[in-house]
C-alpha cells in the first residue's frame, strides 16, 4: 500500500499570539514550531500502522521552504520512509492543496491522509480540495479506519453522532482524535531520519485564491465577579437577569 | 447580486446553523437556497422568513456524501448565476465548501465570523480563536462558510417557493454502513449551552455532577483533554485547541485549570462560569462569573438552584 501524509508545520500550542508590520503579519520571532499535532499524532501514526500491517510505504509531503525540514524530519524520527517538500511558502490552502496534488497524481497512491485541520489556520480545507483535484472520495474527521485488500471501512464524525463507511481505495482521509495513538520517537529513530530521502521539489506556482490583510487580538476581558460558593441562586440569578443566557 | 446557500435538510427540523447561514446571505444580496432529501415543502419554505426567496431541493437522493454535494451546489450556482455561496461551516460545510472551490474556482473563507467589512475582506477567528484576522478574496467567485454561532438569525421577510430541482448530483462511491446517535446527546458543536468537567472531578464515577445539571439546563456535556485521554469520557467531547472548538452561549466548566490549549476551544462563549478550588486558577481570568468552592459541593447547590429557577419560571 502507498500511502502519502501531508505534514505542515505549526507554532507549538503555549505559543503567545502577536502581530507585526501594522498587524500584517504573524510575528515568528521567539515561535517554536512543532509538527501540526493532527498531522502528526493521528494521520502520520495511522499511516505507520497501516504499512505495518500491510506492508507499503509512507511518504510525507509539505509545502513550505527549508525552514520547514526541522519539522519533516521529526516525522521521518517518528517513521515514516521518505518526504518530499515542495519547495514554496505555503499561504493559502487552495495553494497548499494545489501543490500537494500536482505531485501526488503521479504516485498513484492508495491513501492519502492528513489531520482534520491545522491548529494555526483550523481552516480544514485542504484534504476536501485535495479529494476534489485527485477525483478521489474525501473520508473528514474519520476516527476508526480499516483496510481489507482494496476497501476501507471507516468510522467519521457526523453531526450528533457517528457514521460506519466503506470505500474503494483509492481515498484522501481526514484524521481526528482517536485514529491513532500519539507515538514519541525513539534515537534510533531520530538518527535514522537524519539519512531518510528528504526530496525537494519545484512548485507550480498554484495561484493563491485567498489571501490575510490583517489581524487582531480580542479585546481584553473584563474582570471576573466572583459568586458565594453557598449562593448559586445568586449564580443563576446572575445568568438569567444579567448574562441572559438561561 | 444572486447568493446561493446550501443547508443540510435531511431531518424534520432545520438546524438553527441553516437559518444563521441565510441570515448572513440575505446582508449580502438575493438568496436561494440549495438542498437535498426529504424535508418537506413547508418546513423548507419556512427559510423565507430568513431572507430566501427560493428554495431548490433535489429530491432524487438522501444523505451527506460530499462529492455528490459538491455536484449539486455547483448545478445550482450556474442555474442561478451566483457567484457567492454560502455554507454553515458545520461538519458537513467543512467537507464540501472545499471540493467545491476547486470544482468552481472560487475562493474559500472557512470559518468566517462576520459580513465582509467596507475593504471587503471577511473576518475569521485564527489560531484556534486566539487571534482574528481579514481575508481578502482574489478570485470572481466565493465562498464563505459561516462559523457556527457567529450571528443571530433574523426573521424578516415571508415564506419562500420550494421549487424542485435535479442538482447532477450522480453516483456516491461511499458506502454508509450504520449510523448512531448516542441517545440523548445534544451535538456539543452546535450547543447554545455546555457543562463541562476536568481533573478535578477525580473520575468518571463522579460525572453525575455533570450529566445531571446538563440536564436539568438542556446543556451538552464536554470535558478537558486530560479526562477524554484518561478514558473518563468519550474522545468527541474534548474542547480545546487538539479537540472541538465550541462557541456556546455558556460554558460552565467545573474543575477545570484553564490551560491555553484549553482556552483556545472556549474562549468564543458567550459567558464563561468557572467553578474551581483553586482561586489562583488561570481559567478565572478568562471568566465572566468565578466559584471559588468544590465542585462536589457546588455543583448540587447549583442544580438545585437550577431546578428552583426553572419551577418559578
Amino acid at each position: 500500500m502507498k500511502i502519502l501524509v501531508c505534514i505542515s508545520k505549526a507554532p507549538d500550542t503555549t505559543t503567545k499570539i502577536s502581530f507585526t508590520d501594522g498587524d500584517t503579519k504573524f510575528d515568528e520571532g521567539g515561535v517554536k514550531y512543532i509538527v501540526n499535532p493532527y498531522d502528526e499524532w493521528y494521520a502520520l501514526v495511522k499511516g505507520i500502522e497501516l504499512k505495518e500491517a500491510h506492508g507499503g510505504s509512507v511518504t510525507t509531503i509539505t509545502v513550505g521552504t527549508a525552514e520547514d525540514d526541522a519539522t519533516i524530519r521529526k516525522a521521518l524520527a517518528i517513521g515514516a520512509d521518505d518526504a518530499v517538500r515542495v519547495d514554496v511558502k505555503a499561504e493559502d490552502a487552495g495553494q497548499v492543496a494545489a501543490e500537494i496534488a500536482n505531485f501526488a497524481k503521479e504516485g498513484a497512491y492508495d491513501l492519502v491522509l492528513l489531520g482534520k485541520e491545522t491548529i494555526d489556520y483550523n481552516g480544514s480545507q485542504v484534504g476536501g480540495m485535495l479529494a476534489e483535484h485527485l477525483d478521489m472520495p474525501f473520508i473528514s474527521l474519520a476516527e476508526r479506519m480499516e483496510v481489507n485488500g482494496s476497501k476501507a471501512t471507516l468510522d467519521k464524525e457526523i453531526v450528533g453522532g457517528v457514521q460506519t463507511v466503506e470505500a474503494d481505495l483509492p481515498l484522501v482521509v481526514s484524521c481526528a482524535k482517536g485514529m491513532a495513538e500519539q507515538r514519541i520517537p525513539n534515537m534510533r529513530g531520530i538518527m535514522a531520519a537524519r539519512t531518510k530521502p528528504l526530496k525537494v521539489v519545484e512548485a507550480s506556482n498554484a495561484a493563491k485564491q485567498t489571501s490575510f490583510v490583517k489581524y487582531g487580538l480580542p479585546a481584553p476581558k473584563s474582570a471576573v465577579k466572583l459568586i458565594d460558593p453557598n449562593n448559586m441562586d445568586e449564580l443563576v440569578e446572575l445568568l438569567h437577569n444579567e448574562a441572559k443566557v438561561i | 447580486m444572486s447568493v446561493l446557500v446550501y443547508i443540510n435538510s435531511n431531518g424534520e427540523k432545520i438546524a438553527k446553523s441553516a437559518f444563521e447561514a441565510v441570515t448572513y446571505a440575505k446582508k449580502l444580496g438575493e438568496v436561494t437556497v440549495v438542498t437535498n432529501g426529504k424535508t418537506d415543502d413547508s418546513t423548507l419554505a419556512q427559510l423565507g422568513k430568513y431572507g430566501a426567496s427560493k428554495v431548490l431541493v433535489d429530491r432524487s437522493f438522501e444523505g451527506i456524501d460530499e462529492q455528490q454535494l459538491t455536484r449539486m451546489v455547483a448545478t445550482a450556482a450556474e442555474k442561478e448565476g451566483a457567484n457567492t455561496i454560502v455554507f454553515s461551516n458545520d461538519l458537513i460545510g467543512k467537507a464540501v465548501a472545499p471540493r467545491l472551490s476547486v470544482k468552481m474556482n472560487a475562493g474559500l473563507v472557512a470559518g468566517a465570523t462576520g459580513v465582509p467589512q467596507e475593504d471587503g475582506t471577511i473576518p475569521v477567528n485564527v489560531f484556534s480563536g486566539k487571534a482574528h484576522g481579514f481575508v481578502k478574496v482574489n478570485t470572481d467567485k466565493k465562498i464563505i462558510a459561516l462559523l457556527p454561532n457567529s450571528i443571530q438569525p433574523e426573521e424578516t421577510g415571508a415564506d419562500a417557493t420550494v421549487e424542485e430541482f435535479s442538482g447532477n448530483a450522480g453516483d456516491t462511491r461511499v458506502t454508509v454502513k450504520d449510523t448512531k446517535f448516542p441517545e440523548g446527546d445534544i451535538p456539543l458543536p452546535e450547543a447554545e449551552l455546555v457543562v463541562s468537567g476536568g481533573r478535578g472531578l477525580k473520575g468518571p464515577e463522579n460525572w453525575n455532577l455533570i450529566l445531571d445539571l446538563a440536564k436539568e439546563l438542556g446543556a451538552a456535556t464536554a470535558c478537558s483533554r486530560p479526562v477524554a485521554d484518561s478514558g473518563w469520557r468519550p474522545h468527541h467531547e474534548h474542547v480545546g485547541q487538539t479537540g472541538v472548538a465550541i462557541s456556546p452561549n455558556l460554558y460552565i466548566a467545573a474543575g477545570i485549570s484553564g490551560a491555553i490549549q484549553h482556552l483556545a476551544g472556549v474562549n468564543r462563549s458567550k459567558v464563561i462560569v468557572v467553578i474551581n478550588t483553586d482561586d489562583e486558577a488561570p481559567f478565572f481570568k478568562a471568566a465572566d462569573y468565578g466559584v471559588v468552592g468544590d465542585a462536589f459541593e457546588v455543583l448540587p447547590r447549583l442544580l438545585d438552584a437550577v431546578k428552583k429557577f426553572k419551577a418559578s419560571n
